[in-house]
């Protein structure tokens, strides 16, 4: 039996999601326009004002809004609300230089944890359950979303946070753990360690919802079988809310987007032009609910395709594809985002040559990162331990600017494959699209 | 009183020094002595010719990083404990090894050790005076 947190909204008919998108978003405009000066001047400098949006039809009207204006407004320029009225901050997962602050009012975090609960309770839970959060809490949206979205549905909720991973089995099996959260690399490895411990049948698990990263259809299987339950994507970013902005249902087949708290838009990435239904392109947010930190055709760099088709699930809300790629060149490294571009900096900050190349692989679920280095005369030394000190040098430098640890490789010049002149960067073996 | 040593990065991958010793015999270029220290991902060859800077210019031509490092080149007699007695006055006189290899000459009756420290004259002063032979570039070419 199908279970919803909000029927009356999750399968509302085309007609009523569009009146409440049409109606929410004319407020959300004018709402911006009037409180952040950041958007007003945006607008002013494409001749559009809030009367001129009167429909979802009239919101390619609108300015993007990229990562690089959070940047800039950073941290309180596009907050909409008197900073009195925020209750809470949330913030992306650390990387200098790059971090996105959001707020919310406490009417927001209420919104946030709605979602959550209609992904929760897609996959199955109710009140009887015992929600397992092993995403991390704190500055994460993460742990603080699904918890909240537990709360609302009822279950009896484990703040677990991530890591210790024999705590987290103790737990799941002392305390009957029914639906775990958390990034799918974490549940494939929580299933291995349950399996090396043999205690797969003492574990109470039917579900769980695994997201913050890319993962493949067969890693799905894989976590499926081995722990005995249905894995179900979420999708969600910390500019929008956080987890939930979509989420998979029984039909595992792609996820619904909150419809009535975010419009999503498909765009071809080079000219931002909208893209009818069902062609590939970048996603594009707008939030038509928020309070503290709308955002208005937020550029997500996500690449997928949306489909309206019914679905099996009773659900009426538009459905996205798992991200197929980025139309930049971020990558996400065991949850965290990593731009090269960070990395060319610490490069050059350190004296070496722009010469690099980062390697990307999921070694037993955990994902690894290696940035070859070549060598340079001005780095080289004949002493190993000149040498190995350097390299040390490096790999604090890299760690404080991503937040993780990168593994460094010094190789000889000019062994770094260049094609047309210009060095391929990123080589990420994970597959994971 | 010093050496010139040329000190070569390399990968540690199969093949790798068989390259550069390609490079040096295309050259023509004969090593009087080779050490290597090595890593997990790489190798640093540290090498003795007679023409430090013909072989330093034919190796950069060749895309190698190196550097010439002013090193020690110690004459100890082919006998039982003559590195000890090296070693012990370098000890005593708190002058840190960074490393160190042996090599022969074509002479029979001595060899010698290639030093690194950090202070070349210091070192060079206190062997001197404890009677031990530290010779310079000049001379090793006529070994």
């Amino acid at each position: 039996m199908e279970h919803y947190y909000q029927p009356e909204i999750e399968c509302a008919s085309r007609e009523q999601i569009k009146a409440w998108q049409d109606e929410r978003l004319v407020k959300q405009v004018k709402h911006v326009y009037d409180n952040v000066p950041y958007y007003r001047k945006k607008m002013d400098e494409k001749g559009v004002t809030p009367s001129d949006i009167r429909s979802t039809e009239d919101l390619h009207k609108l300015p993007f809004i990229t990562k690089e204006d959070l940047r800039e407004a950073y941290p309180y320029g596009l907050v909409a609300v008197p900073l009195g009225d925020c209750v809470r901050i949330q913030s992306t997962s650390g990387t200098t230089g790059r971090r996105v602050v959001a707020f919310y009012t406490q009417h927001d975090l209420d919104l946030w944890e709605d979602c959550c609960a209609r992904a929760i309770m897609a996959a199955g839970g109710t009140k009887e359950d015992v929600v397992h959060v092993s995403y991390g809490y704190g500055l994460f949206t993460g742990g603080p979303g699904l918890n909240g979205g537990s709360h609302k549905v009822g279950s009896l909720t484990l703040p677990m946070s991530s890591g210790n991973t024999d705590r987290q089995i103790q737990f799941m099996t002392d305390l009957g753990s029914t639906i775990l959260c958390c990034t799918p690399s974490y549940a494939a490895y929580l299933a291995e360690c349950i399996h090396e411990k043999g205690m797969q049948d003492e574990i109470k698990l039917k579900a769980g919802i695994f997201g913050a990263e890319a993962w493949t259809e067969e890693m799905r299987q894989d976590i499926q079988k081995s722990l005995g339950i249905k894995a179900y994507d979420i999708y969600g970013l910390t500019e929008i809310s956080g987890p939930g902005v979509s989420f998979e249902c029984s039909s595992q087949s792609g996820m619904h987007i909150n419809e009535d708290h975010f419009i999503a838009e498909i765009i071809n990435p080079v000219t931002g032009e909208v893209l009818p239904e069902g062609e590939k392109g970048e996603l594009v947010f707008t939030s038509i609910t928020k309070e503290a930190f709308p955002l208005l055709r937020y550029r997500t760099r996500d690449i997928c395709v949306l489909s309206r088709e019914k679905c099996s699930c009773g659900r009426t809300h538009v459905k996205m594809t798992k991200p197929m790629g980025r139309s930049d060149d971020m990558l996400i490294v065991k949850g965290v985002n990593v731009f090269p571009s960070q990395i060319e900096t610490v490069l050059l900050n350190k004296g070496y040559a722009a010469n690099y190349q980062i390697v990307v692989d999921r070694v037993n679920n955990s994902d690894t990162i290696e940035v070859q280095v070549e060598m340079t005369p001005e780095m080289f030394s004949d002493s190993l331990s000149q040498m190995a000190e350097r390299e040390k040098e490096l790999i604090g430098a890299l760690k404080a600017m991503l937040g993780i640890y990168a593994k460094v490789k010094l190789v000889a010049p000019k062994t770094i494959a260049r094609s047309e002149g210009k060095a391929k960067r990123v080589i990420d073996k994970r597959n994971l699209y | 009183m010093t050496v010139r040593q040329i000190s070569v990065f390399v990968e540690n991958t199969p093949g790798k020094i068989a390259e550069f010793t390609k490079v040096l015999y295309d050259n023509d270029i004969n090593m009087r002595a080779l050490s290597v220290a090595d890593t997990r991902d790489f190798g640093i060859l540290r090498v003795i010719a007679d023409d430090s800077y013909k072989t330093a210019c034919v190796l950069k031509d060749a895309g190698y990083v190196c550097s010439i490092t002013k090193v020690l080149a110690v004459a100890i007699p082919d006998e039982p404990g003559a590195l000890y007695k090296v070693l012990e006055v370098l000890g005593e006189n708190d002058v840190n090894l960074e490393y160190m290899y042996a090599f022969n000459t074509r002479s029979v009756g001595s060899a010698y050790m290639i030093i690194r420290v950090a202070d070349n004259d210091k070192a060079v002063s206190v062997l001197s005076k404890a009677g031990i032979k530290v010779i310079c570039q000049e001379q090793l070419h006529k070994l």
